[in-house]
């Protein structure tokens, strides 16, 4: 059932402040979410003062500077610095996005990173993501045709049929979507959330794939795909723009259009 | 957990199957429920503003009672629907799952036939 308060080990106490050095004139206040499974503590916030001065311009780049030259055990996922990889996805100000697409400058006054939401944190920034992948995994994220290809050729599709997949091959399964999801928080065990939805419509709307039916009939659950309410979230926080929601909807309309209800 | 469980994995018996259903219909439903609420409203509105006899008479005529009737049984069947999504959202116990949705649908099934024969003994009764 509902559990409506933390257990006494998930409150979040306060935790060390890092001042910046005396000679600092531009400085940013950080605040990040810690957590060590060795050590049995509570999670706390640390405080990080950064002189701007002596750093790069996006939020990732202040991490990194805390991780290099503050304290050397903060803990976070990162790879590519672009946008490209997904690693870097985390909760900033409130919001999930990517840490290496944005600027500090956007946020006013303190910055305050977290893990991605209703995830198992394994250490600071870093969520557990085993199930997510499971779930992906769950969907058969691959081409599905049971024609014999054509010899010696690959599986063509017209401009217009390459285009359906725009807004969704561009997914980078960072999970922002997900984890703001409030189905996927309650039923994220069950729902497979937005972006594996994504991804399920990625290979539906794919012309060369063959296999609508099985993978209809595995989303054909009022779990799986139909937790999703609308709310919305998915689409706001996308640090990709895209829209899984329309993505979600499209499915549901596939569900009826070939007679499943 | 591994994948092929998670693909394979009934997660909920009841709503396994027809789940694009419930869905579809629900939505059908709440579209019904629009041009069918203007009956209601004025049967309400004849409910605390006339006349007994010019209720009843307003409810003899075969339109009327038809839509009453008919927003008697979507509202109905809409109401039982989306409170089983919110059971579903809410309540983590499949087995007490399970028991609410099908407590819930006897109360409106009971309710429904309620409401429809109360029209019925007042259409008789006049």
């Amino acid at each position: 059932m509902v559990e409506f308060t933390l257990p006494r080990n998930s409150v979040v106490k306060t935790g060390k402040t890092f001042k910046a050095d005396a000679s600092a004139r531009n400085i940013r206040l950080f605040e990040v979410y810690r957590w060590n499974p060795d050590t049995g503590d509570n999670p706390r916030i640390d405080r990080f003062e950064i002189d701007m001065d002596q750093c790069g311009t996006m939020v990732l780049d202040a991490i990194l500077k805390i991780k290099n030259e503050i304290d050397g055990t903060l803990t976070f996922r990162r790879s590519c610095r672009e946008g490209v990889c997904g690693s870097c996805a985390m909760n900033i100000n409130g919001k999930n996005t990517l840490a290496c697409t944005q600027a500090i400058a956007d946020y006013p006054g303190t910055i305050k990173i977290f893990p991605l939401p209703h995830m198992p944190v394994i250490k600071d920034l870093v969520a557990d993501m085993r199930h997510f992948f499971e779930q992906y995994a769950s969907i058969k994220p691959w081409l599905s045709n049971f024609t014999a290809p054509p010899a010696n050729a690959e599986r063509l599709q017209s401009r217009d049929d390459r285009a359906k997949l725009d807004g969704l091959y561009e997914c980078v399964l960072c999970a922002c979507c997900s984890t703001s999801c409030p189905s996927y928080w309650w039923n994220g065990d069950e729902y497979l959330g937005p972006a594996v939805l994504l991804q399920a419509y990625r290979w539906l709307a794919d012309s060369r794939d063959s296999n609508d039916d099985e993978r209809l009939d595995q989303l054909n659950d009022a779990f799986k795909l139909y937790r999703c309410h609308t709310i919305m979230n998915c689409t706001d926080t996308c640090p990709k723009g895209l829209n899984p929601a329309k993505a979600i909807a499209e499915i549901k309309k596939r569900m009826v259009a070939s007679d499943r209800q | 957990m591994n994948s092929k469980h998670l693909a394979d994995k009934p997660a909920c018996p009841l709503a396994r199957h027809g789940a694009a259903g419930h869905w579809w219909y629900q939505r059908l439903t709440a579209l019904a429920l629009v041009p069918l609420s203007v009956w209601l409203l004025i049967l309400l509105n004849k409910t605390l503003t006339a006349p007994y006899a010019e209720t009843v008479n307003w409810l003899t005529s075969p339109l009327n009672a038809m839509a009453v009737v008919g927003w008697v049984v979507v509202a109905f069947y809409h109401a039982a629907q989306g409170v089983q999504v919110v059971i579903e959202d809410y309540v983590s116990t499949v087995s007490l799952r399970h028991a609410a949705i099908r407590i819930i649908n006897r109360i409106f099934l009971f309710l429904a036939v309620a409401a429809l024969l109360a029209l019925a003994f007042i259409l008789i009764a006049r």
